[in-house]
Parts: structure tokens; C-alpha cells; sequence
């Protein structure tokens, strides 16, 4: 997962604790014991990540699948 | 699952045994390929199927004696297939090119007398294994009593065309060889390693060989020895007269013990098959309209292209697929059940890489019908919830294809549900009534009436129970968990003073007569048939209406027949399926199917719901909801004996979503504990009192996503609480997610007065650990 995995639509989320909008980050994410690194849009005071329901149901179940058969 | 259980489940799958034709074929021609290539016209892969096993196709094919045609299956329905005649027609068009492999030269050299059809296959299949070969014919010209053949049937350009092919091999041809002589047998052993004799065309009287009572040669009917070393032979015509294709078979069988005999190994080992053996392929012949020969305008001349084309169209085309052809979950992965076991043990071989057949072994139902209909029993269902016990133990399933199944069996056996108890003002109870799981979730209002009702009209106190019977963890191959929802009921039925039980769901009739045996289980619909019924409420349906067995009825023909003397007491008329009782079709539920493949699932419901355009009758509510929810117009049998009377139309009624059937487990326990307990229901949990405005379409879209209205509100509630989650400052949105179990659930909502309208929401199992350092 790489920078493609942030959407402009994305950014126009603004973070609610801290009222700053979403940039993107490079995030930690982990499934089955198989953790890794990827651009994800979140804020920058407080750290909250946001999942889009593009990728959730996209390029992340894709590997979630990949992960649970290996 | 071992290198050995694997070949025994291959064995037992007969979809790759050979066809009756290839089978009865000396040299096992692939008569069924051949056949359905000529019946497409497509004469060049015809030819190249003949290449394939025949020595001289120019020859044979056109002289061929065809015995198949005795073991051909269109015999059972009209004449036999002509695939003699289909071979001459197919020789009559012109040859593609074919490669001929040819071994690298021995070094060694071999010797064939005579050059009738066994001799030239003799050094056809020699000359190709790397020997020198040389034919000796006392003749004048090579073929033997082929030449005898009227040129009509085989042209001498025909046979010439193939004795160039041998010769192309390096095969050495002497004509006017004087043979007979004892000394000439003796010369071609001292100056030969291996000798064949070609018996249609040499007779061989003064040779020093072996010889029977008639003063005839003595030779081994499938090794083609003879008395001595080194020496075989073959191709002598039998009492009922030369087959042309037996000569051939027998100069094939006769190279094969040449090339061992001079290799020093067994000459008999894994030759069983050499000649015609007997074929475990069944091919039903159902539905198979029976039809005569094509009968050729010019018999001299044999088929025309196009009377050949026809002629092969009748061909069976030779399989079993019993199983494949009743059951979308093996037609869906394109293969049958031989394929799949070396599918599910290559899965889990695998040590790095992707287990390609995951898939495969969870999207199963467990029905069982596989093996019902298979001619040896192969239980596909065994297979795979074998293969799911074993993926659980080493920690190799997928958390996607059972979760939710198992937290859906989780909740049941919560406080939220699960209850045991005597009737009200009751100490004991001979019955223990069990409605299961999912009736409670879909017509928690029937189980109210079915309870009361019972309490009236049996002595002796009758106990209820919610719960569940285990079956989703056994399904989904977790013996751990099964073990334990099994203990945690003994238990409780124990405390209960051990009451006979009495199941309304047939899944759950199953597990308990399977696995607890010393639990005494009676089905709701056997138990009826010895009290009164309700009084009717309405007049029975005047469409007579069609029975849906559930699968896991199959084994119970006395559960299927008391539910149709229950449908016949209650004066509604009900018709059978095709696949009904032992042979009855999952719903798509089953076996979890509709967990690990939900589209297939939906599909095997589809095709279930087409079997009959009658409105459907079942007696298990999770059929009733997977067949509503293809649009199929069905009734549970409790519609009929005990029916809601709030419910105008209970066959059109619409399959509650995941979060009505959670929702009317609970208020079920509730209602049934304040109303005849008098005590008052579970406090509920706070975050259950917030209000949600959900959109149909977007209830439907939850429902698919398997995402609960309680799951909305713990995220909302822990968003609202804590002011987290983002906002969407263009149209006021706000969206927050939480991880309440093994998956985090993303909800995007607006507040509301009336509560807080949900626009969508959706999961996914990896989670976010944060910022990375």
C-alpha cells in the first residue's frame, strides 16, 4: 500500500479533537502478525488515522485476503 | 491428510476412470475424444487422437474390427457408436502433420518376421523406442495378409503412406526372405537380441520352439513370450477370425515385453491395463433420448464427411459428474471431487506462498448430497470439514470465513439470549422444548405460541431453552469450541433434571441425535402428531404448495414424513421436488456457506428456488429466510399450524437483517421472562438506547456487510463521548470508527433530533496502530 491509498477527498476531513485537517502519513498497520507501513491520511496533532470506504473495501480487504491465505 | 488418504479419495472419485469404449479397445483408443472431435468436424485433432494411440491410422482406421462398439453406453439407448466407421471416414481426409517421437538410438537390434498388421506395429513401437529394427517378409511385397484386404477399403496409396512412415523411423524391410526354414529362426536369434513373429503372416512349423497338442506355437496371451528367450510373437488369428485390431494390440504388447526383456526388468509389472479391462466410469443415461445408427447413403463407401459428423453427435460423451450436476458449490470451482482432494491437500502443503484453495474448503455446506448421489459414495462434505479441522488446529483458518457465523453463536449463548428453564410454577419437566437459534430470530412470535402451546397440552411440565446447538462452530471446524457449547448444554439440561427434548430446527435435531446421544431428542413436528393443534385461523392455502426438506433432514426419513402428515392433518396439499428428501439441496446456509461465499450462497438459494414455481413449504426458518431472500415465495410449517396472525402474507414475508435477528433474540428472552416469570428483561447496555435513522437501501447495504445496528451505536457513542472521529465541513458529516472486536467498524453519520441519521458504514480486519515512529 502506498501514497495512492490517500484520496484528495480524503484531506477534506477535518479532525474533530483538533480541528485540523487530515494530511497524509505514513501510518503503521498490522493484520496476522504481519505488520507494516503505508500513506494514510490522518492528523498530524493527534495522530487519528482515517479508513476510507474506498480502500476498506478496496486495496485493503485485497490484502487482508492475500494475508489470510499465506 | 497423507500422500496415502489422498490417493484413496482420488481412487474413490471415478470421473477420470476411462470410458467404456477406450476401455474394451485392445490398444485404447480415446474413442471418446475421437468421437467428439469428428462431431465438431474438427478432423484434424481426430486424426491426431488416432496418432495418438494407433500404430498406422491409414491401416487400422480404416480396417478396424472396432470391439468397443460391445461396451458402448448409446447401446443402452439405441445402437452403438460406429467409431469404426467414424475412423475410416476420418483417414478418408487428409492427414495434418503429427511429430513422431523417437527415442535416441540403442545400439541394439531387433528382428521381426513376417509384416502383417503385428509385426509392423511390433516394429513401429520398437523402431520408436530406440531400437534397430528390421522386418523380414517371405513375401513379395510388405503387409502380409493385408494385401489380401480389397483395395476398395484400403487403398494400396494408403498402406504405401504408412510404410513410409516406418520406414521413416529406420525400419529395414527384406522382401522374399525364405523364413520357414528351422535355420533361418536360429540365424535371427544369434544375430538379433530380440526377435518378434508375426503369426498371421509366418507359419513356422520347422521352427525350434514350444509347440501345443495342434503342433501350433505356444505363446503367452498377454506377454506374446514364447518357449524361449528372447523370442515372441503374435498377431495368429482365433477361432472367431483375424481382428485386425487384436493383431495390432498383440505386436504392441510383444514390443513392450521386447524393450523390458532387454532392459532386465519385471515384464509384467503395472501392465494390468495392457489389454481390455473392466471400467469403473458410470455415465447415467437420464434423460438420454435413444436414437439408431446413422446409416451411410453409400455403405460400400462408408461416411460422408457429413453423415460421420452426425453419426459421432450421437456419442454420449462419457462421465460421471453425478455430484457436479446436483450441486453449484463443485460446478462453481470448475473441476469434481478427485481435482478437489488434490486441491485440498496441496492447500496444505503449502509452507511459504498463497493457499489457493481456502476457498474452496469453507464454501462447502456440509449438505451431504454429494455422496448420496455418488455411484462410490465420495463425501465431499467429510472432505472439507476435515480440511477446516485441521486449518483451525494449526491456526491456518481464515478469520473472515467464520467470524461472523461464530459471534452471531457467541450472542446466542449470552445472557443476551440463553435461558433454561421449568415452566412457570413448575419444579420439573418431562420436555424441554429447544426452538433454536434461528427460528427465534426470524418468528420470535410463533415461538411464543409454539411454547404456550405445549405448556397446554403436555403433562408433565415442559421446560424451555434458548441457546444454541454448537452447529456453527462445528461447521466451521472448531471441535475446541463445539466441545464446549455441547458440555455447557449437558449441564444445563442435567440441572434440569435430564427432560426429553424437543427441537423445532432440524440442524439442531441433528447435532443433538449426532453427538449427544444420551440426550433423548424428538422433532416439534414428530411431537405434534400426538396432540390437538391450535384451532384453525384460517382456511388453508387453496394452492397446493412445494416441500423443502432441510439438508440436515436427510438422514431423518421419520422427521420428513411427520411434517407431511402434519401438512396433510393441517388439509394444506404439498407437492415433491425433484431433490427432495434423501436427495433433498442445501438453502445456501448450510455448512456456513453464506459466510465464506456469500454469492454462492445466493446462488445455490436461486437455483433451489427454481426447482417449482409453487410457493415453498419448510420446516427450518433459516431455509425459509435464504429462500425469501432470492425472492422465492415460502412458509415455515409453523405458518400453517400457528399462524401470526399480525402477518398478511407470511410466504411474501422479507428475511429479517442480521440486527432484527439479534434484536428479536433478546426481546424474545425479555418479553417470555417478564410475562411469564414476572420478572423484568435485561437492563439494557446505554449505548443501545441511542437512536439511529437508517435508510432502507442503506439497511440493506449493513445487512450485506454484516455490520449491526449495536455496532453503530457503541462507535457513536464512544465518538460522541469523547468528541474523536473527523468532521466533513462541506456537508457536516461526521465519521468515527472503533475496533469493538477483531474488526474495526467505520460508521459516517449526521445528528440529528430525532437521532443520528447513518449514511453508511463499513469494516475492515487490519488494524491501525497509529503514526509509525
Amino acid at each position: 500500500m502506498r501514497a495512492e491509498n490517500v484520496n484528495p477527498e480524503d484531506l477534506q476531513w477535518v479532525c474533530r479533537k483538533c480541528s485540523r485537517p487530515l494530511e497524509s502519513g505514513t501510518a503503521s498497520v498490522e493484520y496476522m502478525g504481519n505488520q507494516f507501513t503505508t500513506e494514510l491520511p490522518m492528523c498530524r496533532g493527534c495522530g487519528f488515522v482515517l479508513i476510507s470506504e474506498a480502500l476498506a473495501l478496496g486495496k485493503m480487504a485485497e490484502v487482508e485476503q492475500l494475508l489470510e491465505d499465506k | 491428510m497423507d500422500q496415502q488418504e489422498l490417493r484413496a479419495l482420488e481412487h474413490r472419485c471415478i470421473q477420470e476412470e476411462a470410458p467404456e469404449c477406450t476401455a474394451a479397445c485392445p490398444i485404447h483408443l480415446d474413442g471418446r475424444a475421437f468421437a467428439g472431435h469428428v462431431a465438431k468436424g474438427d478432423w484434424k485433432e481426430a486424426w491426431k487422437t488416432l496418432y495418438r494411440t494407433m500404430p498406422f491410422p491409414g491401416i487400422l482406421g480404416r480396417i478396424c474390427d472396432a470391439p468397443c462398439r460391445q461396451r458402448c453406453k448409446r447401446r443402452e439407448a439405441g445402437d452403438p457408436i460406429e467409431i469404426g466407421e467414424l475412423e475410416r471416414a476420418c483417414v478418408a481426409t487428409p492427414p495434418p502433420d503429427f511429430r513422431v517421437q523417437q527415442l535416441p538410438r540403442r545400439g541394439r537390434t531387433v528382428a521381426v518376421v513376417g509384416s502383417g498388421l503385428g509385426g509392423l506395429t511390433a516394429a513401429w513401437d520398437l523402431a520408436r523406442k530406440g531400437y534397430s529394427v528390421r522386418v523380414f517378409e517371405p513375401g513379395p511385397r510388405p503387409g502380409g495378409p493385408l494385401r489380401d484386404i480389397p483395395v476398395q477399403r484400403l487403398p494400396e496409396a494408403a498402406m504405401e503412406a504408412e510404410l513410409e512412415r516406418l520406414a521413416a523411423l529406420g525400419v529395414e524391410l527384406s522382401m522374399n526372405v525364405a523364413v520357414e526354414p528351422a535355420q533361418f529362426l536360429e540365424q535371427c536369434i544369434s544375430e538379433h537380441d530380440a526377435v518378434f513373429l508375426s503369426l498371421e503372416s509366418v507359419q513356422g512349423r520347422a521352427w525350434n520352439l514350444p509347440k501345443d497338442a495342434a503342433g501350433r506355437i505356444t505363446v503367452d496371451p498377454s506377454l506374446q513370450a514364447t518357449g524361449r528367450p528372447g523370442v515372441y510373437a503374435g498377431g495368429r488369428p482365433d477361432a472367431a477370425g483375424a481382428s485386425p485390431v487384436w493383431q495390432a494390440a498383440q505386436g504392441r504388447w510383444a514390443a513392450t515385453s521386447i524393450d523390458r526383456f532387454l532392459q532386465n526388468v519385471s515384464p509384467s509389472a503395472g501392465r494390468e491395463k495392457d489389454g481390455p479391462y473392466e471400467t469403473r466410469l458410470f455415465t447415467s443415461l437420464e434423460g438420454v433420448e435413444p436414437l439408431p445408427k446413422v446409416a451411410a447413403a453409400d455403405p460400400e463407401s462408408g461416411y460422408s464427411p457429413a453423415e460421420a459428423v452426425a453419426e459421432a453427435g450421437r456419442c454420449l460423451q462419457c462421465e460421471c459428474l453425478e455430484c457436479v450436476k446436483v450441486c453449484a458449490y463443485l460446478e462453481r470451482f470448475g473441476a469434481y471431487p478427485r481435482k478437489y482432494a488434490r486441491e485440498i491437500y496441496n492447500n496444505e502443503s503449502i509452507v511459504m506462498g498463497i493457499r489457493q484453495a481456502n476457498k474452496l474448503v469453507n464454501s462447502c455446506s456440509l449438505c451431504g448430497l454429494c455422496e448420496r448421489v455418488c455411484p462410490e459414495d465420495f463425501a465431499v462434505q467429510d472432505l472439507c470439514l476435515q480440511a477446516r479441522r485441521r486449518m483451525v488446529r494449526r491456526g491456518k483458518m481464515p478469520p473472515s470465513a467464520h467470524e461472523f457465523a461464530l459471534e452471531d453463536m457467541r450472542f446466542s449463548l449470552s445472557e443476551r439470549f440463553r435461558l433454561g428453564r421449568h415452566a412457570p410454577g413448575r419444579s420439573q419437566s418431562a420436555h424441554l422444548f429447544f426452538p433454536g437459534c434461528q427460528l427465534c430470530a426470524s418468528s420470535p412470535g410463533q415461538v411464543r405460541l409454539v411454547y404456550r402451546h405445549l405448556m397446554d397440552a403436555l403433562d408433565g411440565g415442559v421446560g424451555l431453552m434458548l441457546g444454541c446447538c454448537g452447529a456453527p462452530a462445528f461447521w466451521a471446524g472448531r471441535e475446541d469450541e463445539f466441545q464446549s457449547v455441547c458440555a455447557g448444554f449437558l449441564q444445563e439440561w442435567s440441572a434440569l433434571g435430564k427432560p426429553a427434548l424437543v427441537t423445532a430446527c432440524s440442524t439442531c435435531f441433528r447435532m443433538f441425535t449426532e453427538h449427544l446421544p444420551q440426550v433423548p431428542t424428538t422433532s416439534l413436528w414428530q411431537l405434534l402428531e400426538g396432540i390437538d393443534l391450535p384451532p384453525p385461523a384460517a382456511a388453508p392455502a387453496g394452492q397446493p404448495l412445494a416441500i423443502h426438506d432441510p439438508c440436515t433432514t436427510r438422514p431423518y426419513p421419520a422427521v420428513q414424513d411427520a411434517v407431511r402428515r402434519l401438512v396433510q392433518r393441517l388439509g394444506t396439499s404439498a407437492e415433491e421436488l425433484i431433490l427432495g428428501r434423501d436427495k433433498t439441496e442445501c438453502c445456501g446456509f448450510g455448512g456456513l456457506m453464506q459466510n465464506a461465499n456469500p454469492d454462492l450462497s445466493r446462488e445455490v438459494a436461486a437455483r433451489r428456488a427454481r426447482s417449482s414455481p409453487l410457493d415453498y413449504l419448510t420446516y427450518c426458518a433459516m431455509c425459509r429466510d435464504s429462500l425469501a431472500a432470492v425472492g422465492k415465495r415460502a412458509l415455515h410449517v409453523l405458518d400453517l399450524a400457528f399462524p401470526d396472525q399480525s402477518v398478511a402474507d407470511p410466504a411474501a414475508r422479507p428475511r429479517p437483517g442480521w440486527s432484527d435477528r439479534q434484536e428479536n433474540r433478546s426481546r424474545l428472552k425479555s418479553s417470555l421472562v417478564s410475562e411469564l416469570w414476572g420478572e423484568a428483561g435485561e437492563a439494557f447496555e446505554e449505548y443501545r438506547r441511542i437512536r439511529l435513522i437508517i435508510a432502507p437501501e442503506v439497511a440493506e447495504l449493513l445487512d450485506r456487510r454484516r455490520i449491526l445496528a449495536e455496532d453503530l451505536q457503541q462507535v457513536i457513542r464512544a465518538a460522541e463521548k469523547s468528541g474523536s472521529g473527523a468532521a466533513h465541513p462541506a456537508t457536516g458529516r461526521l465519521k468515527a470508527g472503533l475496533r469493538p472486536y477483531r474488526a474495526t467498524i467505520w460508521v459516517e453519520y449526521s445528528p440529528s433530533p430525532e437521532g443520528y441519521v447513518i449514511h453508511t458504514a463499513y469494516s475492515h480486519r487490519m488494524e491501525v496502530l497509529g503514526a509509525a515512529k
